[in-house]
């Protein structure tokens, strides 16, 4: 048999025996830990990814959270917005209509008072009217009176109507 | 499709196989006649012998020029262990007595050197011999731990870094292999065994780098380079019966049932259903073992030829076009060195996702 396709029996002694002292060195003490820091890494970097991406969901929740606060926030101003106008509103109008009343009952109250006042002013012209009537009265009897002719006529006349 | 997909396998072994033993009985058989040849004129360029040599395993450590270093020899013999420096054996030109036999090296090989100048082999797969066993630290066995050397510094400061800088970018040795090993975790383990990857994690990333490194290594025409390891029938044959074991330890109920009890095939095909499983259980891992071996040693071969042909011409002229070939043939072996480490890690994680694939018929 050919030498080159003869195994040499010393040789395969020598393979085997170096392969296995080859193979446990390697296996404990460099594939173990090489693969176990390639999985380690492969893992850090797998979870420092999800864990990207959950911050950039977490980023845009709290971006979405914040708009909804703001949107909140900007209703309860426009809320509180209208709440003030309408209080201001209710006061303005208020005020309107006290003042409206208090103007209407001081308005009542110079009525009240011009016609007292009228009241008295026309009382006193009616007694100076009245007075004035009776000094006139007076004037004009003394003045038909004057004469003693006419005081006759009078007394003949009232006596004609006296009917005995 | 599964059933398609192993008879791809088996025409693909068979075709692989027959590729092989033409390729190497194209380059043995020159070898060998030439040999003849080379008894009568000593200094005669033989480029085969020159290749094989090269690609073959051997006792001593070529470091450059006429140096070579010589490795321990281990012998296991029936009588107890015997070990020695294989400089005794003058690279083939002596024999050296031990404790219990003499021992003399034919073609880089130990044999015992017995009364009446008789030879015995030392055992093989094929052959045992229980008088000698050679366990020899070779040069493939060097060139391997140093493999093994580099492979455990660079991985452990690797290791050490992702220790030291938890939590940060990688930097360095480590940002350069980090891809590598994600490449492999996520283009040959995942797609191929599902979320149970986890646990074949440590084999196929170890078996990837061994196989990668050491084609890269035995690029390297020099020390310490120059071995041809992963094209060694050995080294792919250890590699594959792992192989073979992880899928099949590992194989589930599914699997297991696919094998013995078909659910759809009728009963009186069953025996001959079981032979052509085992050879599909066989069979796969036996192509790995052949894939890895031929296309490295081929690499290799073609290299060396290319080499060889300045020698054979005996010229500088034809130095240039052969640097030419060479440079392309390492470049392409530079992507085959690559290429081959992923596709057994590849098919090894596709076999193992078959085997604990769960069904859903």
């Amino acid at each position: 048999m050919n030498p080159l396709v003869t195994p040499d029996i010393g040789l395969v002694f020598w393979t085997t025996v170096s392969f296995a002292v080859l193979f446990f060195l390697l296996a404990k003490f460099a594939w173990k830990p090489i693969m176990g820091a390639l999985d380690d890494r492969e893992r850090f970097i797998e979870d420092a990814l999800s864990k990207a991406e959950a911050a950039k969901e977490e980023m845009s929740r709290l971006t979405n959270e914040n708009e909804v606060l703001i949107k909140q926030a900007r209703l309860e101003r426009d809320a509180i917005l209208q709440e003030a106008k309408k209080v201001k509103d209710q006061i303005i109008a208020e005020a309107k209509e006290a003042a409206h009343k208090e103007g209407a009952r001081q308005i009542e109250l110079a009525r009240i008072d011009i016609h007292n006042q009228k009241a008295i002013a026309m009382a006193d012209v009616k007694n100076q009217v009245a007075a004035l009537s009776l000094e006139i009265a007076e004037k004009v009897l003394r003045k038909q009176f004057e004469d003693q002719g006419k005081q006759d006529a009078l007394v003949a006349d009232l006596l004609k109507e006296v009917k005995l | 499709m599964y059933k398609s997909s192993i008879l791809k396998t088996k025409i693909f072994t068979l075709l692989r196989i027959c590729a092989v033993f033409l390729t190497l009985t194209a380059f043995s058989i020159p070898a060998f006649s030439q040999e003849e040849h080379a008894e009568g004129a000593e200094k005669k360029f033989e480029p085969g012998e020159v290749v094989l040599e090269h690609i073959a395993d051997s006792h001593s450590l070529h470091l450059g020029g006429h140096t070579s270093l010589p490795l321990p020899v281990i012998l296991y013999t029936d009588k107890g262990f015997e070990v020695f420096s294989s400089s005794h054996f003058e690279h083939g030109h002596a024999d050296y007595t031990g404790k219990y036999y003499t021992y003399r090296l034919i073609n880089d090989k130990v044999n015992i050197v017995g009364d009446n100048n008789t030879v015995a082999e030392s055992s093989s797969v094929v052959k045992w011999n229980s008088s000698l066993t050679d366990l020899s630290i070779t040069r493939n066995v060097v060139s391997m731990w140093m493999s093994i050397a580099f492979l455990l510094i660079i991985f452990l400061s690797v290791s050490s870094a992702y220790k030291k800088r938890e939590g940060k970018a990688p930097k360095g040795l480590q940002s350069f292999m980090e891809p590598i090993i994600l490449f492999v975790r996520d283009d040959i383990a995942r797609p191929n065994i599902g979320y149970k990857y986890q646990r074949f994690m440590p084999l196929l990333l170890t078996v990837f780098f061994f196989i990668w490194v050491n084609n890269l290594i035995g690029l390297v025409p020099f020390f310490p380079g120059g071995s041809n390891l992963t094209g060694n029938i050995a080294v792919t044959l250890v590699l594959s019966v792992i192989t073979l074991l992880v899928v099949n330890l590992n194989g589930n109920k599914h699997y297991w049932q696919h094998v013995f009890v078909p659910a759809d095939v009728p009963g009186w095909i069953w025996p001959l259903w079981w032979v052509i499983e085992l050879v599909g259980i066989i069979s796969k891992p036996f192509a790995l073992m052949i894939r890895l071996f031929a296309n490295i040693t081929a690499g290799h071969i073609i290299v060396l030829s290319l080499i060889s042909l300045i020698f054979v011409f005996k010229s500088f002229a034809i130095a240039p076009v052969s640097v030419a070939f060479v440079v392309f043939m390492d470049v392409l072996e530079l992507l085959v060195a690559a290429l081959q480490a992923f596709i057994f890690t590849l098919l090894t994680a596709l076999f193992i996702g078959t085997a604990i694939e769960e069904h859903h018929h």
